[in-house]
């Protein structure tokens, strides 16, 4: 049943993505990325990522794309022709993109063991059997509070990393304001 | 529950997501829709990170906010570079833009 689920949006994930690249109209692929984005929240929540699911609605659909539509509707593009490339453009992109993603496509072979196999015959960065008990991270999320077990690592291994994160916010702040800004 | 679910399917979809955006950066002029790859190749490595947090341990989702943050700056920036684009030239077709092509 789940797995059923999974397929479901997965295929409407990648019928987003690929409408969205092929709508002549911003706003149309604007809203087949948000309808990607739905189904990727969807899937996170199938992964056990409740909470990324959560945010990726909150942050991606109802920031990030109303952003986009905002810029669309304050520019005014009105009817376009169409923005493809010409034909060497189109067959270039199409085989640069074809031999990423076969490329890419080589992960769909890698299971946990395998994972975990690599990593202990790779460069001793990490002890595997330690690294790789099965769904412990899962499993010590259920047994803690989630938003504890993701607030943890956040402000305390990668506390440097935030801090630097809230400085990166503020200059993009500042640089957004800046660049759009008519006159000073 | 099984502990790993669907991890196979999910890497492999991130990548399929990711060769779209790569697909769609590269065929469109259209700088606001180009801007979307970008992000739909961000979203792709996020499905990346949360398949493999089912392994890796939570860290996994930690990343995966600072990919938001990343992302919701970039997009703040970048939009209003467009904007500023399109106040000088009336358009943001890329095409249009080559002042660096001499």
């Amino acid at each position: 049943m789940e797995s059923v689920v999974f397929y479901i949006f997965a295929t409407a994930a990648v019928l987003g993505g690929v409408m969205c690249i092929l709508q002549r109209s911003p706003v149309a692929s604007a809203l087949w990325l948000m309808s990607t984005m739905f189904s990727l929240a969807a899937l996170y929540v199938l992964l056990g990522a409740e909470l990324i699911g959560a945010f990726q609605v909150l942050v991606y659909v109802g920031a990030v794309l109303v952003l986009f539509l905002f810029v669309v509707m304050l520019l005014n593009l009105g009817q376009r022709s169409n923005d493809l490339r010409g034909p060497s453009g189109i067959a270039a992109a199409l085989v640069i993109a074809g031999l990423l993603g076969i490329e890419l496509l080589a992960v769909w072979r890698y299971t946990p063991s395998r994972l975990a196999a690599e990593v202990a015959q790779g460069p001793a960065m990490l002890d595997a059997s330690a690294a790789f008990p099965a769904g412990q991270a899962m499993r010590q999320a259920a047994a803690h509070n989630v938003v504890q077990s993701v607030a943890e690592p956040l402000f305390r291994t990668y506390l440097i990393p935030f801090e630097i994160t809230s400085v990166l916010l503020l200059a993009a702040l500042v640089g957004a304001v800046v660049l759009a800004k008519r006159r000073i | 529950m099984e502990p790993t679910r669907f991890l196979g399917p999910s890497l492999a979809l991130s990548a399929i997501l990711f060769t779209l955006g790569v697909a769609g950066v590269l065929l469109r002029r259209n700088a606001i829709i180009l801007f979307m790859c970008v992000e739909l190749m961000l979203n792709a490595v996020n499905l990346t990170f949360v398949a493999l947090a089912q392994v890796y341990g939570v860290e996994g989702w930690v990343m995966v906010f600072f990919v938001m943050t990343v992302a919701a700056a970039e997009a703040a920036v970048g939009l209003a570079i467009i904007l500023a684009i399109f106040r000088h030239r009336q358009s943001v077709d890329l095409a249009n833009i080559n002042l660096l092509q001499g």
